[in-house]
């Protein structure tokens, strides 16, 4: 007993000044490090990404041994991990930074009227744009919006306020597997469905918003059985209660309800699908023309865009990269947009004053 | 309109709408049902030909489908794989460095940054991949061949590009950590704040309590986030298709410009030019991947369903 | 506007569990009925017999007979939604439309049925309603303001609104007291009082002080054990059994042995 009162040693502790200065420590190693190999001649470019790294590395070595030495094996142990987590998430940061930034100063080349105002019809070389792949990207989002939102919102009805047992499960299964579905077999099976019926040549837009669907499909059921699911009950009883039939009392009440998060959940899945390449490529096809009409001929599509001004490139080859590029952040620009755009409407049409 | 209609109009009408909206609502769960199942169908009735026809139109080496098959179906777990051995340490990394390091006002913007990750298109991650990554990966590639090269993963020559499977499964490993991290803390921050203070109030430190309380919890959660990752990696396309420097063979060498490629990018390499019995193989393949994916999948699903009974922690 | 309501042989089940057995009892006009007993006693399950509310969960089924005046609730071609237009609900807490105003909260029944009301008209039933629960003269000038806005006791007197604004014979009260403050309880209770005198009303309470305020006829149940069904043990003025209970169980429970 008496052993438990003694005094106990001092905790010697490492302040956090002195951590700050090992990680400017480090920084300044790092950096100095190679600023020398280019100095030197060993390397053309400051590499920033080595530099990062290196100086992660040094200060979660340093303060390791500085911890152990201080204070002992289990400070040490916790210092070590939260440098290892916290490098972690800067790794991590590295490739968003690098891809944003290469996206807008290599997109900022043809992010030009040109590029938003012609087709690559008979284009080889310079000039020419985007606009064909831009309309046909959002008519073939737009006709998968249709064909998803009142399958997946209607099957999410469903699982919520109707179904039971067995045929309920297999839904809820199946939707999961759908999820999964990668989306060259969604390409695939969109293929495999029309070809049955028009031959092994056919490519048109509609095909590729069907594909997009099924990729579509169980986002949107998910969302909305979430958003569906956490509505009280309560709102359903008083409604039925005050003799509203089971279908307005959905319509009306679950579903206004509900809303804000169901029109999240859309403009997330829409997000998801408008990058979509590999499915497009299959059925919808490329062309250098503009093609409004969704259900006949090849169509062009920002993604499939993306990819062949990279692929086919043709002898100027930086003007077929600059396009790619600026495709690519009209692509980026989109989601963003999209996302943003859920986050607001999330917002805004939250119901009021819930409890 | 309808108050001075006799009472038994207005019961039949309300049924009516009853019976319309129900019947609605299930229309459109079994045509999820019927999707599904329409899915594997035509694949299957466009797959079989590749499986019966004659080796000699199949392949250029007249080998057969199998020998054509098992190489893509190695390059995708392969790279898979490859990719989940990076994504897996950064995401757990970055999931508790949101869930239990980070102050709480900034962990939500941390979340948002990584969640940004997800909304890439893959062809841009394509694209940067091999504009950006590549090129910056080669001199390293260089180094460790000529220092490491007795290691068979490091064996030589090395690829002039940095177009190499190991490219492609960081490029990978960067598209599925979005996925990973998003499910892991969700799993982290479920932990009982019970079992946390507990191991605080033994004076844990923050590691060890993590270690006590917080990755024995979400361990469950951690596999089934894990798996879910694996299927996304199995299944991408484009960036594979845009990075890799392909080629239908078996190699564990990383850095090599031989590097096998997947199903999925072989698909769609050759499908715009695929024709006659072309187009069934790389149908045959695609429901291959499908059915890989969905055994994953299924075992992700297994196991969160599992847990689900235990959840009742607090 | 009131009605009588005759509960003959009511057995109420959920899927094979009997929740409800035997009960047969007659509520007059124009009166207020209490329903007290212990938790779990069924008198909750029972009340919403009486407007078919219990058919919401699954597997949820009735036998016996419920009539409101003469008329059977359970008769097969009666239509559920039918039968809770004439018998309004109240809930335990208070449940306005997150989704919308004060004003369409009242008006929500009427236009959820899409019956068609001018202006004026749609006007004055809210008036009408709102002077019925004792709320218009607090929310009169803020009548797009959402439900939700409101403190307790005024969300449920706006639920009250809500209920009698589609004109019912009867109305059910599901403890409407129990998630407010004794102040907003003393004014729904006053309201009671006053709805009286239009609708025969029925309220579940475990409040007894409650039940001895507002009732005019008490209704006792209780269960014999747990995965038994509840029973209804004594029936009568509230006076009656509260002063001189003829059942010694009764009795336990009001003056407080158990429950």
């Amino acid at each position: 007993m008496t052993t438990l009162l003694s005094t106990p040693t001092p905790a010697r502790k490492l302040s956090r000044g002195t951590m700050w200065s090992v990680l400017a420590l480090s920084v300044l190693l790092s950096f100095g490090f190679f600023s020398l190999l280019v100095l030197g001649g060993a390397s053309t470019d400051f590499n920033i990404v080595g530099a990062v790294l290196l100086a992660a590395i040094i200060y979660v070595a340093l303060s390791f041994v500085m911890s152990r030495i201080v204070e002992g094996r289990r400070k040490a142990t916790d210092r070590l991990a939260t440098g290892l987590v916290t490098s972690a998430f800067v790794v991590a940061l590295l490739p968003l930074i690098s891809l944003v930034y290469t996206a807008v100063s290599n997109g900022l080349n043809r992010f030009d009227g040109d590029f938003f105002n012609s087709s690559m019809r008979n284009v080889v070389g310079q000039g020419g744009g985007g606009l064909h792949a831009i309309i046909g990207t959002l008519e073939i989002t737009a006709a998968a919006t249709l064909i998803s939102v009142p399958i997946g919102i209607m099957t999410a009805v469903y699982l919520v306020e109707y179904g039971t047992g067995r045929l309920s499960r297999a839904i809820t299964v199946l939707v999961d597997v759908m999820t999964g579905i990668p989306s060259i077999v969604a390409g695939l099976f969109a293929f495999a469905l029309f070809a049955l019926f028009f031959g092994p040549g056919i490519r048109f837009g509609i095909g590729g918003a069907v594909a997009l669907s099924v990729l579509m499909i169980p986002v949107v059921v998910r969302s909305t059985e979430e958003m569906l699911k956490i509505v009280p009950n309560e709102l359903r009883e008083a409604s039925l209660a005050l003799g509203v039939p089971k279908w307005a009392t959905v319509v009306k009440v679950v579903l206004p309800t509900a809303i804000g998060g169901i029109i999240t959940g859309v403009m997330i899945a829409i997000s998801r699908i408008i990058g979509e390449t590999a499915p497009l490529l299959i059925i919808c096809g490329m062309s250098t023309s503009m093609n409004y009409n969704l259900f006949s001929d090849r169509m062009a599509t920002l993604p499939v865009f993306v990819y062949t001004q990279y692929s086919n490139q043709g002898t100027d080859t930086q003007a077929y990269l600059d396009r790619a590029w600026t495709g690519a952040l009209v692509l980026i620009l989109i989601v963003m947009v999209l996302n943003i755009l859920a986050r607001i409407l999330s917002k805004v049409l939250a119901p009021k004053g819930t409890r | 309109m309808d108050t001075d209609l006799p009472a038994t109009r207005i019961r039949a009408k309300q049924r009516l709408g009853d019976v319309l909206f129900s019947g609605a609502a299930l229309a459109a769960g079994i045509l999820i049902l019927v999707a599904l199942a329409a899915v594997t169908i035509f694949l299957v009735a466009q797959a079989l030909p590749a499986f019966t026809a004659d080796p000699a139109d199949v392949s250029k080496d007249g080998r057969g489908f199998w020998s054509f098959v098992i190489p893509l179906v190695f390059g995708t777990i392969w790279a898979a794989a490859l990719a989940l051995l990076f994504a897996l340490p950064l995401s757990i990394g970055i999931a508790l460095f949101i869930s239990h390091y980070a102050p709480r006002r900034v962990a939500l913007t941390l979340g948002y940054i990584v969640d940004l990750l997800a909304a890439v298109p893959s062809v841009v991650f394509g694209l940067w991949g091999i504009t950006v990554l590549a090129p910056a990966m080669q001199p390293l590639y260089s180094g460790l061949v000529d220092s490491l090269g007795w290691i068979p993963f490091f064996a030589g020559p090395v690829s002039g590009t940095g177009r190499t499977v190991l490219t492609v499964a960081i490029v990978l490993a960067v598209m599925i950590l979005p996925i990973i991290t998003a499910l892991s803390r969700e799993v982290f921050l479920q932990t009982p704040r019970l079992h946390e203070e507990a191991a605080l109030a033994l004076g844990a430190t923050r590691w060890e309590m993590i270690r006590m309380a917080v990755l024995p919890f979400g361990r469950p959660g951690l596999i089934s986030a894990t798996m879910l990752g694996l299927g996304r990696a199995l299944g991408e396309t484009m960036a594979v298709a845009m990075v890799l420097s392909p080629s239908v063979i078996i190699s564990f060498a990383l850095l090599t410009s031989q590097n096998p490629t997947t199903i999925a990018a072989n698909i769609a390499l050759n499908f715009p030019e695929a024709s006659g019995i072309g187009v069934n193989v790389l149908i045959a393949t695609g429901l291959i991947l499908f059915l890989i994916t969905l055994v994953v999948n299924s075992l992700a699903r297994f196991i969160i369903n599992r847990r689900k009974d235990f959840s009742g922690a607090n | 506007m009131s009605k009588r309501i005759e509960v003959r042989d009511l057995n109420v089940f959920y899927g094979s569990f009997q929740a409800v057995a035997d009960v047969s009892l007659t509520i007059e006009p124009k009166t207020v009925t209490a329903f007290i007993g212990p938790s779990g006693c069924g008198k909750s399950t029972f009340l919403r017999t009486l407007n078919r509310m219990h058919e919401v969960i699954p597997g949820a089924r009735v036998e016996g007979e419920v009539l409101i005046d003469g008329e059977n609730l359970y008769a097969p071609n009666t239509d559920p939604v039918e039968v809770r237009r004439q018998v309004g609900m109240v809930f335990q807490r208070p449940n306005p439309f997150p989704t919308m105003s004060i004003r369409d909260n009242v008006l929500a029944g009427v236009k959820l049925n899409n019956k068609k009301l001018s202006k004026s008209e749609s006007d004055e039933l809210v008036k009408r309603s709102l002077q019925g629960a004792n709320l218009w003269k607090e929310v009169k000038d803020r009548l797009d303001k959402p439900g939700s806005g409101l403190s307790g006791g005024q969300q449920q007197r706006l639920c009250i609104a809500r209920a009698i604004a589609v004109a019912p014979d009867v109305l059910l009260m599901d403890e409407p007291c129990s998630a407010l403050d004794p102040i907003s309880t003393l004014a729904i209770e006053d309201l009671i009082d006053e709805l009286k005198n239009d609708y025969t009303i029925v309220i579940v309470t475990h409040n007894m002080q409650q039940a001895s305020r507002v009732s005019d006829k008490t209704a006792f149940f209780n269960i014999d054990g747990t995965g038994l069904p509840g029973r209804l043990i004594e029936y009568g003025d509230t006076t009656t059994i509260f002063e001189r209970p003829t059942v010694q169980a009764t009795e336990d429970y009001i003056s407080g042995r158990f429950g």
